[in-house]
């Protein structure tokens, strides 16, 4: 299946889902006023990958800020990979935050409370 | 009732004012003001926590009044561009304020009013409580927004949102809302 590349802008993240490697990475910022827009092909890339997915899938998260409309978007990605980690598949998830972002550490905790997959929280210090 | 934008507009003029804005809400606009509140925010050198919960919060204030915009009274329609809003960023030596100002008709008052005075109800874990609910059970909305803004708002902020609603005219009320973000984090 083809990955999924999009470049990221000051609103919106970059985005690499690669199928062969099993890795799926959402990094920077997204802060669009219209998020489901950029979201869709994610899900839907998500949703086919789902299909046949690899043994192990690592998801990486680092996001610098997010916005309330993205929050729920990205709501809509974790649950596609509790679906493939229900299917007995492999997932892990690596929640990235910047050193002392307290309020990036609490976003992943509420999203690791809301899909029960346990996170990695990985505390970037410079 | 005699409300002026101008004086509103005035009164909001106090304190260290890092960017202030009357009129058209738009998408250039919010990537504008974001843009430069950023590097105003490097120029004093805050620590990254305040940083980023300035901005953030900025962010859900901007695309609120974005998305929630009402059109014009009949009376300002000649005098001021539509998606009319109002923004005021300042500093004094303790706190950011965001100010937010829009018309708003005056049929959505009641559910609005009741909406902050429930969040500002709430102590932290109950705001972590709704914020989840809301992220979990709601659809978004065709604007986007989900009714998760204020929430988060108040949730990184930590202080009480302050608001006013000033009766216009039979139809319309001016809507303000004061966000404070401390400068020195509270222990919570």
């Amino acid at each position: 299946m083809e990955p999924l590349i999009i470049e990221g802008t000051p609103k919106t993240p970059t985005v690499r889902f690669d199928a062969d490697a099993g890795i799926i990475e959402i990094k920077g910022r997204s802060i669009p006023e219209n998020s489901v827009e950029f979201y869709k092909p994610l899900v839907d890339w998500l949703e086919e990958y789902k299909k046949n997915p690899k043994d192990k899938t690592v998801v990486n998260i680092q996001l610098e800020y997010f916005n309330t409309s993205s929050s729920k978007c990205i709501l809509d990605v974790f649950k596609k990979l509790e679906a493939i980690h229900k299917a007995k598949h492999d997932v892990e998830i690596n929640w990235y935050y910047e050193e002392d972002d307290e309020d990036m550490l609490e976003a992943g905790e509420d999203y690791e409370s809301i899909i029960r997959i346990p996170f990695k929280m990985i505390e970037i210090v410079e | 009732m005699n409300f002026s934008i101008e004086d509103y507009y005035a009164d909001r003029l106090d304190g260290d004012v890092l960017l202030a804005y009357k009129g058209s809400i738009t998408t250039d606009l919010i990537n504008n003001v974001l843009d430069t509140v950023e590097s105003k925010l490097q120029d004093f050198q805050e620590p990254s926590k305040v940083r980023k919960k300035v901005y953030n919060v900025l962010v859900e204030s901007l695309q609120n009044l974005y998305h929630h915009i009402d059109d014009l009274p009949e009376e300002y329609k000649d005098r001021f561009e539509s998606r009319f809003g109002i923004l005021v960023v300042s500093k004094d030596k303790k706190q950011y304020r965001i100010s937010t100002g829009n018309f708003i008709r005056n049929d959505k008052v009641p559910y609005l009013k009741e909406k902050i005075d429930k969040i500002n109800a709430c102590d932290r874990e109950e705001l972590k409580d709704m914020y989840k609910f809301i992220l979990n059970h709601q659809k978004l909305s065709e604007k986007g927004g989900g009714g998760l803004g204020l929430v988060d708002i108040a949730r990184k902020t930590g202080n009480k949102l302050k608001y006013s609603f000033v009766p216009f005219n039979d139809d319309y009320s001016f809507f303000n809302l004061d966000v404070f973000i401390d400068e020195v984090e509270k222990n919570s």
